[in-house]
């Protein structure tokens, strides 16, 4: 069969969304299970064994932090809000592309995000996870970390809910607890798929406990759809909300740099332009490394890198309001503070954040770019370091000038900025490497569930079993499509 | 009456009445296999037009349009959403209010001590969280989940359930229970077991064109699923 006829769903008159000869309902299941079920390959191990040797970096640094305290860090007046709030910022953005692609796009009915909504997910969580260690650790007294929760501490004083770094502590640990709602309740389905496979009592146990005796019933389907959907859409205004919130840490302290309207939407759409940028770097990775090449095709992304162009260009255009507001505001210290950020000592940074955010997602242009694997890895690594720096500019550039010129100063890293720093990676990839070998990467139900021959649309509704219809509908040719041809029944 | 006290009261609980209502080691079942999402969506018309009451349906993913072929009702779900949802919201402005007006006042700026524009964020997220408990939740006890144990789980045939079989169970406390393997054979099933009290599965009906399976003759306990697949 022609390859241009086999690749058009022939339901949805539309680009297939899983190619290959095999895409049957078992054929995406052997597909999916393959990496839980097999013995991993040999990259697997190294990659684990390299994230286990940073989050040992991890823990050590931390470790160090909490015996010396935060002289370790480079952090000190008149910088006092150092690399951790810049890693902080950094990990949540990326865990935003996470929950875009499994709830904002699949209440725009964006069927293609089947494929790798749950990777998507799991790495929202691990980055979630990966940003509360810094609030967690960063005044070097972890012990009182409980004075960050809705409690009185021992002095019997109670946190200040008028503060947005408390309204911080609620948004990103809600987040991080709704996600794994949203991430777990998907993944029932599979869990089952697992359970019923497995071929050792262990597995059939351990994944059975977790698919909680899942029956595949309408029954379930019912109630699952409906929460999955509501949950979609409380996870939707949740995702814009925390990284609006996160801003305000920032936008609502009288610092020039910091103190702008502006912040919420544009750390919004950064957050969602550097999570896309790591989806991108990992699903490039994992779909070679795992054999999912039919499942996450270059229609994937083609399409996420129309995002990381739409979210892109919306960075660069804040950027742009900033220094036109600074400019066209008349306040003098205002502008000088952008002024400072462009062409200060800290202008290296600035044009290091624009030409990573900004100029290197203009190759999307060209659809040859956004299908070329190594373009689209080499410009996802270059917008995550770009959104790194661009928390950096911000949270250094805007301290760095102190009121006084007297204390004016520079803030350099320390050994133990970087070992953290590095280590949090560690802590990320290994919960990845954990989570694609023992869990199914990729949605299976859901997948199936996009398939043409999941849909019984060609049955009328008098249908009765005496008399058989077939299954898929008949084909609606539209112009300027090649017309699919029947594949035979799918079994 | 050779329940035990506790599962008897448990059984009268509302929401256990559609899944205990008999005495499980007298229930039995039936287990039809379908090959297509078409054929279940079908099976499931004659089964709610033949008037049968207790019997389901199973599919490896959401099957649109059996809700319906089904007689389903809609989910409830939205219910404890919006109702956790309106707590959660509420909690979270009640809890703010309390400790800043009540419990801790702190003056700050000369603001109101209930300043309540400022706790709209946590109102919000609280909000959320509750709304998502609520959807978890909801969907859980609805769905009667989570559920270790099920005669269903006796069939291995019934394994391929997750993965790309489609099937409808009938337990003998239908009305139609007696006429129920004939209805389910009419409607194509390219296999019918059914399941005993006591874990037993027998195969009592296989259909035609199966091309696929276990080919010995008594194919009750022949391994079926991943094997026979190339």
């Amino acid at each position: 069969m022609a390859r241009a006829v086999a690749d058009i769903d022939p339901v949805e008159h539309r680009p297939a969304l899983v190619t290959g000869d095999d895409a049957s309902f078992h054929g995406i299941t052997e597909t999916v299970v393959a990496p839980v079920e097999w013995k991993p390959p040999l990259g697997w191990y190294l990659t684990f064994a390299v994230s286990l040797a940073f989050l040992g970096l991890f823990g050590v640094s931390i470790a160090w932090l909490i015996w010396e305290g935060v002289g370790v860090w480079g952090n000190n007046q008149p910088v006092g809000w150092g690399w951790p709030i810049v890693n902080f910022v950094f990990w949540v953005g990326i865990g935003h592309a996470g929950t875009l692609i499994s709830a904002v796009l699949f209440l725009f009915r964006q069927k293609w995000r089947t494929s790798i909504n749950r990777a998507a997910e799991a790495m929202t969580l691990f980055a979630v996870a990966c940003a509360l260690t810094f609030p967690g650790i960063h005044t070097g007294r972890p012990w009182v970390d409980y004075w960050m929760l809705p409690a009185p501490n021992q002095m019997s004083m109670w946190p200040q809910f008028r503060s947005p770094l408390m309204w911080d502590v609620f948004a990103v640990s809600i987040y991080g607890l709704v996600s794994l709602l949203f991430w777990y309740v998907g993944l029932i389905p599979d869990l089952a798929t697992l359970r019923d496979r497995a071929t050792s009592r262990v597995r059939q146990v351990a994944y059975g406990i977790f698919a909680l005796g899942w029956r595949g019933s309408m029954r379930h389907w019912l109630h699952y759809e409906k929460a999955y959907l509501l949950l979609a859409g409380l996870a939707t205004p949740l995702v814009l909300s925390v990284h609006s919130v996160v801003s305000f840490d920032f936008a609502v302290s009288q610092l020039p740099g910091w103190h702008t309207t502006i912040f919420p939407p544009y750390f919004v759409a950064g957050a969602i332009f550097s999570g896309m940028a790591m989806v991108i770097t990992l699903m490039v990775i994992c779909r070679v490394v795992f054999k999912l090449t039919n499942l996450i095709t270059p229609l994937h992304f083609d399409r996420m890198a129309k995002l990381i162009l739409l979210t892109g260009t919306i960075v660069g255009y804040a950027y742009a309001t900033e220094f036109f507001v600074a400019w066209y505001s008349g306040n003098p210290f205002e502008l000088f503070a952008f002024t400072n950020r462009a062409m200060g000592p800290y202008a290296w940074a600035y044009w290091i954040m624009v030409s990573c955010n900004v100029l290197s997602p203009q190759v999307f242009w060209f659809k040859k770019a956004r299908t070329s694997i190594p373009v689209l890895f080499v410009v996802s690594i270059l917008v995550n370091i770009g959104m790194w720096f661009e928390r950096f500019v911000i949270v250094v550039t805007s301290l760095h000038r102190d009121f006084l010129p007297s204390s004016w100063g520079y803030f350099r890293p320390s050994f133990w900025d970087i070992a953290t720093f590095l280590g949090s990676f560690g802590l990320f990839f290994t919960l990845f490497c954990l989570f694609v070998r023992y869990l199914p990467m990729v949605a299976m139900s859901e997948v199936k569930g996009v398939l043409p021959q999941a849909h019984a649309h060609g049955l009328p509704p008098d249908a009765t079993p005496e008399k058989p219809i077939a299954d898929e509908a008949p084909p609606r040719p539209r112009p300027g499509l090649a017309r699919p041809e029947p594949e035979g029944s799918p079994s | 009456m050779s329940q035990p006290l506790l599962s008897r009261l448990l059984s009268r609980l509302p929401w256990a009445k559609g899944g205990d209502a008999t005495d499980p080691a007298e229930l039995r079942l039936l287990l039809a296999e379908y090959e297509s999402p078409g054929a279940l969506i079908l099976a499931a018309r004659k089964m709610r037009d033949a008037g049968c009451t207790r019997w389901d349906a199973h599919s490896p993913f959401p099957v649109h349009g059996l809700e319906k072929a089904m007689g389903l009702k809609s989910s409830m779900v939205p219910l404890f959403v919006l109702v956790l949802g309106l707590g959660g919201a509420a909690a979270g402005m009640a809890l703010q209010w309390w400790v800043s007006a009540v419990e801790y006042p702190l003056l700050v700026s000369g603001k109101p001590m209930f300043s309540w524009p400022a706790f709209v964020p946590i109102t919000f997220e609280c909000g959320v969280l509750g709304g998502a408990l609520g959807a978890v939740f909801g969907f859980l006890g609805l769905a009667r989940l989570p559920r270790h144990h099920h005669p269903l789980f006796a069939s291995q045939r019934f394994e391929r359930m997750s993965d790309d079989r489609f099937f409808l169970s009938v337990e003998s406390d239908d009305p139609h229970w007696d006429r129920a393997a004939d209805l389910l054979a009419e409607a194509g099933a390219s296999r019918i077991e059914e399941i005993g009290g006591d874990g037993s599965v027998k195969e009592v009906h296989r259909g035609s064109g199966i091309t696929s399976g276990p080919t010995s003759g008594t194919a009750a306990d022949t391994a079926p699923g991943t094997s026979e697949e190339a």
